[in-house]
């Protein structure tokens, strides 16, 4: 099996008594995009940061692409994006990118022709000379997304990359992420924006209070069907029998909802239905959103 | 090593940028620039009416006096310049993107410190070059061992900036000025007991005064690089305001150089362990 790019075995880190993140567990194989979610304070960030060497694990430990976490040199293979970006805003954007690519070892040629290529990318080519201070929150978001992608890394850290920016920005983002997801690269994202986590990621992980709650693939949560039927009438074993197509049978206002996983199983529950004489008036089935998992899971 | 170079780099170029360096530099030339006009009329003066003697002694005089506040100016800018270089972008979080580069944090520390350091290098040469040319140029006089005098000078600076780097590493950009110029404070008024409690013969003061220059050793540099610019009469006979009473061991150098390896050394380790 191969080793995946990033590991965590039992993170946890305290700020003195407060305890910012319990356990985190998980695992994320290589080319994988990656959705790291959970509530406000739920360590998100404290997370991240440990995994990237920036904060110290009180406890536990992990691997980034093959190195254990706080290792100097594996981050030539590392993005990053802070979710609460700050830069040398005397810089001009150009320059800015330039400094960050030294620091990662490009020289001459090879960093001038990547600074332009993602300069472009981010659709920043006409303010690359312009000061970072003078740039729109979005421009410095997208500046920030740039500076992630410096030295073509194998692993992208993005923590809320879409904040502050407007919806072409955010579809920028979001194509940003298929092209890496295209070229093999890990991205790990960070965003309080289900909808873009929804249509970019290939798994999720819900963290709550410091931890790991659940974990899925975004391919689990679209057969995850919520079927709701409005009967003829109503009795215990008529429930007891609609448990067999599915789970968390319950009737709810004038309606009998249950959740199933196979969505071709509905002509069965429908021909068993009216083998038990029962008149069915209505029947809707509709996939549940990320939103809802989310509140489920977290809420 | 590239990467301390690239640091440094950028820490000049934001001081040329921000004006940082532009405003020292105008402000020391401005300084330098007054100097010369009032030496210009005081030496004439001292011409006309003086000895040689006693035109010797004037001048020195006035020398040291514009060297004092130079090297208070050299002072101040050593604790401004560096104070918010870690402080600041940690504060910000500019830091956290320096941070995960494939640089290790002792490379960013000790790039910073490098940085500010060849600023005020430069402002020290500036300032302290600047009067002893004028004093060669305008009153044809140099000070003795002026070479080292400017050294101690620099030393000083480079013990308050390095305090200085090591507060930024767990302090807010304000507490960390405030604690620097603070134990500035500690060793200028030290400083003074030492010469105080020697000319009054109380063994408790001097001995606090020296503890104190021990504890942040700044002002005994003033003391040494101030007792090796004078003319031997004028320090021997202990003559003027200038002349220091006590004066510092030359192992004090020794001890300021060690003391700016361990306080580096200390900032390195408190900003290699810290949470960004």
């Amino acid at each position: 099996m191969a080793e995946p790019a990033l590991e965590a075995r039992a993170l946890r880190k305290d700020f003195g008594p407060k305890v910012a993140v319990r356990d985190l567990t998980l695992s994320v194989p290589k080319g994988e995009v990656f959705g790291f979610l959970g509530p406000n304070g739920a360590g998100k960030t404290t997370s991240m940061k440990m995994l990237l060497g920036l904060v110290r694990p009180t406890a536990g430990g992990g691997r980034l692409l093959g190195e254990p976490i706080g290792q100097t040199r594996v981050r030539a293979r590392v993005g990053y994006l802070p979710e609460h970006f700050a830069f040398h805003e005397w810089l001009q954007g150009r320059e800015l990118l330039g400094f960050h690519g030294r620091l990662l070892g490009l020289r001459g040629r090879a960093l001038g022709a990547q600074v332009d290529a993602l300069l472009r990318r981010v659709e920043l080519v006409d303010a690359a000379h312009r000061c970072v201070r003078e740039y729109s929150k979005g421009m410095k978001q997208r500046l920030g997304l740039a500076q992630a992608l410096l030295g073509a890394p194998e692993i992208v850290f993005l923590d809320e990359p879409t904040s502050g920016l407007d919806p072409l920005g955010r579809l920028l983002v979001r194509d940003v992420i298929r092209d890496l997801a295209a070229r093999g690269t890990t991205v790990f994202l960070n965003s309080h924006l289900l909808s873009e986590v929804e249509v970019t990621c290939d798994r999720v992980a819900f963290v709550k209070d410091g931890r790991v709650v659940r974990e899925m693939t975004l391919g689990e949560a679209e057969k995850d069907l919520e079927v709701a039927l409005r009967l003829e009438r109503t009795s215990p074993s008529i429930l007891g029998g609609l448990a067999r197509f599915g789970r968390d049978v319950r009737e709810d206002g004038g309606f009998v909802r249950l959740r199933m996983d196979d969505e071709a199983r509905l002509p069965e529950l429908s021909r068993w239905l009216a083998g038990e004489g029962v008149g069915l008036y209505h029947l809707a089935a509709r996939r549940r959103s990320l939103e809802e998992v989310f509140l489920e899971v977290v809420g | 090593m590239r990467a301390v170079l690239t640091i440094a780099h950028l820490t000049l170029a934001e001081a040329r940028r921000r004006r940082i360096l532009a405003a020292a530099l105008l402000l020391g030339a401005a300084f330098v620039a007054l100097f010369a006009t009032g030496l210009h009329f005081i030496a004439r003066d001292i011409r006309a009416h003086g000895t040689p003697g006693q035109q010797g002694l004037m001048l020195s005089f006035v020398v040291m006096a514009a060297l004092y506040v130079a090297n208070f100016l050299i002072v101040m800018t050593s604790v401004l310049v560096t104070v918010d270089t870690l402080a600041g972008e940690i504060e910000s979080g500019v830091i956290e993107t320096l941070c995960t580069k494939p640089v290790s944090r002792w490379a960013v520390a000790t790039g910073k410190w490098l940085g500010c350091w060849l600023i005020l290098a430069l402002y020290a040469l500036v300032l302290c070059g600047g009067v002893l040319l004028v004093a060669r140029l305008v009153g044809a006089y140099t000070p003795p061992n002026a070479a080292r005098g400017m050294a101690l000078i620099l030393l000083e600076g480079t013990v308050l900036l390095t305090l200085a780097l090591a507060g930024g590493t767990r302090l807010a950009t304000l507490a960390n000025g405030i604690t620097v110029f603070g134990l500035y404070g500690l060793a200028f008024v030290g400083g003074w007991m030492e010469q105080i409690g020697t000319v009054a013969g109380n063994a408790t003061a001097r001995y606090l005064g020296i503890g104190a220059s021990l504890l942040v050793p700044s002002e005994s540099l003033w003391q040494l690089a101030s007792y090796h610019m004078q003319p031997p009469l004028v320090r021997d006979m202990g003559m003027g305001p200038f002349s220091p009473q006590s004066v510092p061991s030359p192992a004090m150098v020794a001890w300021a150089a060690g003391y700016i390896v361990v306080v580096l050394a200390t900032a390195l380790r408190l900003f290699h362990t810290r949470d960004l």
